[in-house]
């Protein structure tokens, strides 16, 4: 503790407590009032007066979620476009991170620059035309589009996030080994690859959570409802909803968001520190 | 943030002692082809490409081939009310929806980086909107906005403020709403880059600060805010980018209504590509984006930056 904050008067101190408290109410809120909407039957969404813990909680909206939507075959959609998705983005997305840190050739620094400008475009410039070219490469309305469009679209934050694991990686290993006559490619598998592995899995494990939460893309490219995925789908719930409706789509939403929190819980500490490594390099 | 590392990286200046030290030769080639070829078929091709269409008449379905159209499509853009009306909702939104989520997420990074009780609680809450996906967050907000089993319109009841509004129908209350939802979206985000920048500002400076006798402020003025300048002016850029082209959220919340009045110029030019199949127009709002957003993020970064030689 800084010796500073022993001077911090105790109605500074009342004060900060004050305002977290009221920051975590306005971040939690949201959250539990969805996680109880989840749990109400029928008759208490209908009530004048909701409450926020279910009287009768009951778990007839997730069985009526399931059944109603193809909510399975949507999760498995996504599941699959996601998981494809991460693991080309690290594949492709790595070696190319190793140039973009190791050197300063013109393609390398070319498409760093690339990476960084095509954040500023808006996807409508760009949803227009590749809609059109997927669709001359018969690629509209299929999940191997769709997945290519993801690595694509997770690349500039993943070689982001890579950038950061190589450069911490200390060059003087690889130069230990080239003295020892190890070629360039024995170099990075078994000299840089083994210790960029938990940084890989921390990029893959993010480019699985962006891409499991996407929707845009995913309601262009899309148009078969069992191909769909899983935001798509959990939008046919909206519309001309009876407060009666709320439950299920409490409850779908809950599972669409399970998988993603688990993930970005387990990765959080990588993320944000491979973040620092990228954002704030001494 | 991105940002920030370009400049550090620049500042390094001197290349890394090269261990693999070679001419750029085929290996260089064969490691970044895998990646540079998809991000030039399916993204500096079609941002070309659909600059390109900016210019036609594309449609989509018709059999007549598509004609250059020149600059006709700009100057019906000039004469679209509907679209400057948007355009002006897109500005309100994304600068209503950036300042505010600046100043909370500066005023949640300050208190994170106080020790206080109760922090990792407000580091892992700070992180579930984050989590989640954008449709999920606008699927629980409809429920917390909801005018029957809404929690918000119960809670004003229980304070004898008012009974019931339905917040995402009213023409007046909109707007605001969806606001609301756009600045805790992205709180985490931001919360996280500030408080990576804080964490970085020297400790010893701002003791001493302290010793000399400088009240909060003037430590925060004079210590706090030089140091985190860079990382704050690269993510609030970063947070106008990605509010101006947001789509998912607000297409949940009101998919542009009511009367148009949460019509933001993505959610228009989804509209005109994919349901009147007007590609050629929707490029060029797209283009009228792009430089829109452009100019105003360059003036704001050139105010500041010259604000930080001084």
């Amino acid at each position: 503790m800084p010796p500073t904050t022993r001077r911090t008067g105790r109605l500074v101190r009342a004060g900060q407590y004050l305002a977290l408290l009221a920051y975590l109410a306005f971040l939690a809120f949201p959250f539990l009032w969805l996680l109880s909407t989840a749990f109400k039957p029928p008759r208490e969404l209908g009530s004048l007066h909701p409450t926020w813990i279910p009287a009768d909680p009951t778990l007839a909206n997730f069985r009526q979620a399931f059944d109603e939507q193809p909510l399975l075959r949507a999760g498995l959609n996504s599941l699959v476009a996601a998981s494809c998705a991460a693991f080309l983005a690290v594949a492709v997305g790595t070696p190319m991170a190793y140039v973009l840190a190791r050197r300063r050739s013109l393609p390398a620094r070319a498409a760093a620059g690339w990476v960084v400008v095509s954040q500023a475009f808006p996807f409508v410039l760009v949803i227009v035309p590749l809609f059109l070219l997927l669709k001359n490469l018969h690629q509209i309305d299929s999940l191997p589009g769709l997945i290519l469009v993801y690595v694509v679209w997770a690349l500039p934050f993943a070689l982001w996030m890579l950038v950061g694991y190589v450069r911490a990686v200390p060059v003087e290993l690889e130069e230990a080994a080239a003295v020892d006559g190890a070629g360039r490619a024995r170099i990075l598998a078994s000299v840089t690859g083994p210790l960029l592995g938990p940084g890989m899995v921390a990029t893959g494990l993010f480019a699985f959570v962006s891409a499991w939460n996407e929707f845009f893309f995913a309601l262009v490219l899309l148009k078969t409802p069992q191909k769909q995925t899983l935001p798509v789908v959990l939008t046919h719930f909206l519309g001309a909803e009876g407060t009666a409706d709320l439950g299920p789509l409490a409850a779908g939403a809950l599972c669409a968001t399970l998988p993603s929190l688990v993930v970005f819980a387990a990765v959080q500490k990588r993320i944000t520190g491979g973040m620092l490594a990228g954002a704030v390099k001494h | 943030m991105t940002l920030a590392t370009a400049t550090t990286r620049s500042a390094q200046g001197v290349p890394p002692p090269g261990a693999v030290r070679q001419p750029a030769d085929h290996g260089t080639w064969f490691l970044v082809l895998p990646a540079l070829l998809p991000i030039l078929v399916l993204s500096v091709g079609p941002l070309l490409y659909g600059i390109g269409l900016a210019f036609t008449d594309a449609q989509s379905g018709r059999i007549a081939a598509t004609r250059w159209t020149g600059l006709l499509n700009f100057q019906d853009l000039l004469h679209d009310t509907l679209f400057r009306e948007s355009f002006r909702i897109g500005l309100l939104w994304a600068v209503g929806v950036t300042v505010p989520q600046f100043l909370l997420a500066l005023g949640l990074a300050l208190l994170l980086d106080q020790d206080l009780r109760l922090r990792w609680l407000a580091r892992a809450l700070a992180l579930v909107p984050w989590a989640m996906p954008e449709v999920v967050v606008g699927i629980m907000w409809r429920l917390v906005y909801h005018p029957d089993a809404g929690v918000l319109n119960e809670t004003l009841r229980r304070l004898g403020l008012g009974d019931g509004h339905d917040w995402l129908a009213g023409l007046g209350t909109a707007l605001p709403a969806v606001i609301v939802v756009g600045v805790w979206a992205g709180l985490p985000q931001t919360t996280v880059a500030l408080l990576a920048g804080l964490q970085n500002t020297p400790r010893e400076l701002h003791e001493a600060a302290a010793m000399d006798g400088a009240g909060a402020w003037r430590r925060f003025a004079t210590v706090t805010w030089p140091a985190l300048r860079p990382v704050a002016l690269a993510i609030s850029s970063l947070n106008f980018i990605w509010n101006a082209n947001s789509f998912a959220l607000v297409y949940v919340l009101t998919a542009g209504g009511p009367g148009g009045r949460t019509r933001l110029p993505g959610l228009f030019a989804y509209e005109e590509a994919f349901r009147y199949g007007q590609f050629g127009y929707a490029a060029a709002m797209g283009c009228v984006m792009v430089a829109v957003i452009s100019v105003i993020l360059a003036c704001y970064l050139a105010g500041r930056l010259k604000g930080g030689e001084r």
